[in-house]
C-alpha cells in the first residue's frame, strides 16, 4: 500500500460516511458529487482511468442535477413556502 | 493493513444500508442507495489492481507490460452509467409518491386503498 | 416502531455485518497481489486481435458486448420508466396560461452565469466527440462521452430559462435519438451473426497498425451508438425533471398572483 492508496481510500470512506450523516437532501446531494470527486481519484490511483471518466461525468453532473431538479420539484408544492420575490423579480 | 481497500468497500456499503435504514426522507435514502452501489465499484477495481502495474490502456507503449485486471474495469464503466439512470428512476418513483402522498417521508407512505 | 428503536437495530445489524465481512474478507489474496487468468490471456492477445490500444473499451465492445447490450438496455428501459412515471400525471399541470409562460420568459440568474454557460457549450460537445470517437485508443468510449454530450445540454439550460426550453422541445426530439442508440448496438451484434460468425462478433476487418480512430472493426461503431445512446438518454433525463421542476415553479407563481 502506497500513501497516495491508503490517503484516497480513506477520503472516500470519510466522504461515505458524511453522505450518510448529512440529514439535509440539498446539501447532501453537493457531498455526494464530493464522493464522487474522491471516487474518481481514487480509480485514476488504481489505474482504471475509464472508470475515473466515467465516474466524474455521472456523480459532477448528472446525478447532482436530477437530485436538484426532483427537490425543486418537490418544494415548490408545499404551501408553506415563503412567497418572498426573489432578486431577479425586483430587478425586472 | 494489506486488505484495507476491501474494509474500505464493506464499510461504504454498511454505512450506506445503515443510512437507508435510518433516513427520514425518500431522496436522501436514495443517496445512501448510491453509496451502497460505489461500494461494489470500489471492490471490484481493490480486486482487479496489481502492484507496480500501468493501467490497461497502451498507447505509446509496449503492450507485454504488465497492466491491471481489464475485465473488472470494463464490468464497472457500464454500472456507473446505468447507475445513474436507476437512480433517476428512483427520483421519479419519489416524486411521484410526492404527488400521491404530499410527503416524502416512509414512515408517512400509507398504502393506498380503491 | 419508534425510529429511535429502528436506528439501534440497524446499528445492531450493520455492526454484525461488517465484523462478517471483514473476517470473511482477512482470508483474500492481499491487495495487489491478485492474477486474473482471463484478463491477463486478454491483455496479450487484444492488441493483435483488435488491433486497439484500450483493453478496456475492447472488451466492452468486443469480447463482453453481450454483457454491455443487457446494461444498456437496463439503462434504456429504465429511462422510459421515468418519462412514464413523471408524464402520467401531467395532463392537468400542462395548461400554463399563456400570461404565466410571458411572465417566465425573461432571463433567470445573473450574466455571468449565462455568458459563462455559452462559453462552455462548444467546448463541452467538442471533449465529447472526442472521447467518444477515441474510445477504442485512448480512455473514455460511449458510455463518458455521452455522458459529457448531455452535460454541454445542461450548460445551454443554465444559460438559457425553462420556457425556452421548452419551445424547443428536447423531451420530444431525444426519445427517437435514445432508440437509435439503443437499436444501433443491437443491430451492430446482428450484423455479427449475419456475416456467419456468432452474435457480437466483430465482422469489420480491424483496421490498420499502429492504431487510428477506424481501428477495432465494429468497436469504433459500438461507441457511437452508446454514445448517442447515452447522450440520447441523459438529455431525456434532465428535459423531463426539468418539465417537472418548470411546471411546479410556474403554475407556483401564477397561483400567486391570483391570491
Amino acid at each position: 500500500m502506497t500513501v497516495l492508496e491508503c490517503v484516497a481510500l480513506t477520503l472516500v470512506a470519510i466522504a461515505a460516511t458524511a453522505v450518510v450523516l448529512v440529514d439535509d437532501p440539498l446539501r447532501q446531494s453537493i457531498v455526494s458529487s464530493f464522493m464522487g470527486l474522491f471516487l474518481s481519484a481514487l480509480f485514476f490511483v488504481l489505474q482504471a482511468p475509464d472508470v475515473a471518466l466515467s465516474m466524474l461525468g455521472v456523480t459532477t453532473v448528472v446525478i447532482p442535477a436530477l437530485v436538484l431538479l426532483a427537490l425543486a420539484r418537490v418544494r415548490d408544492v408545499v404551501p408553506q413556502d415563503d412567497h418572498a420575490p426573489g432578486p431577479e423579480e425586483e430587478a425586472a | 493493513m494489506s486488505v484495507y481497500p476491501y474494509i474500505v468497500a464493506g464499510w461504504m456499503m454498511v454505512v450506506g444500508l445503515f443510512g437507508i435504514g435510518r433516513s427520514r426522507n425518500l431522496i436522501h435514502m436514495i443517496l445512501c442507495l448510491s453509496v451502497v452501489q460505489s461500494s461494489t465499484y470500489v471492490l471490484l477495481l481493490a480486486v482487479g489492481f496489481r502492484r507496480d502495474a500501468t493501467a490497461p490502456v497502451f498507447q505509446g507503449i509496449a503492450p507485454w507490460r504488465r497492466a491491471v485486471d481489464p475485465i473488472v474495469q470494463a464490468l464497472t464503466l457500464t454500472d456507473v452509467v446505468v447507475e445513474a439512470t436507476v437512480v433517476a428512476l428512483m427520483l421519479a418513483l419519489a416524486v411521484d409518491a410526492h404527488k400521491r402522498f404530499g410527503t416524502l417521508d416512509p414512515q408517512d407512505l400509507r398504502p393506498q386503498r380503491g | 416502531m419508534k425510529p429511535a428503536h429502528r436506528v439501534a437495530i440497524m446499528l445492531a445489524a450493520c455492526a454484525g455485518l461488517l465484523g462478517w465481512y471483514v473476517w470473511g474478507v482477512a482470508g483474500l489474496p492481499d491487495f495487489g497481489d491478485t492474477v486474473s487468468v482471463t484478463g491477463t490471456t486478454i491483455l496479450h492477445a487484444f492488441a493483435g486481435e483488435r488491433h486497439t490500444t484500450n483493453a478496456v473499451t475492447t472488451i466492452v465492445f468486443d469480447y463482453r458486448g453481450m454483457d454491455t447490450l443487457g446494461e444498456e438496455l437496463i439503462l434504456f428501459i429504465s429511462v422510459v420508466a421515468v418519462t412514464l412515471l413523471l408524464r402520467e400525471r401531467r395532463d392537468e399541470s400542462e395548461d400554463i396560461s399563456p400570461e404565466a409562460e410571458r411572465a417566465e420568459s425573461h432571463p433567470r440568474g445573473s450574466d455571468a452565469v449565462r455568458a459563462l454557460g455559452v462559453a462552455t457549450v462548444g467546448v463541452t460537445v467538442l471533449l465529447g466527440l472526442y472521447v467518444v470517437t477515441h474510445g477504442q485508443l485512448s480512455p473514455g468510449g460511449g458510455f463518458q462521452g455521452g455522458v459529457i454530450l448531455a452535460a454541454a445540454f445542461m450548460a445551454i439550460y443554465a444559460a438559457g430559462n425553462f420556457v425556452v426550453l421548452r419551445r424547443m422541445g428536447p423531451a420530444d426530439w431525444m426519445e427517437p435519438v435514445e432508440a437509435a442508440g439503443a437499436a444501433g448496438l443491437a443491430l451492430l451484434a446482428l450484423g455479427g451473426l449475419l456475416a456467419g460468425g456468432a452474435f457480437f462478433h466483430n465482422f469489420l476487418p480491424p483496421g490498420p497498425v499502429p492504431s487510428t480512430i477506424i481501428s477495432g472493426g465494429t468497436i469504433p461503431l459500438d461507441n457511437v451508438a452508446v454514445g448517442i445512446e447515452v447522450f440520447g438518454a441523459m438529455t431525456l433525463l434532465a428535459a423531463e425533471f426539468l418539465n417537472e421542476a418548470g411546471i411546479a415553479r410556474v403554475r407556483g407563481r401564477s397561483q400567486d398572483d391570483e391570491g
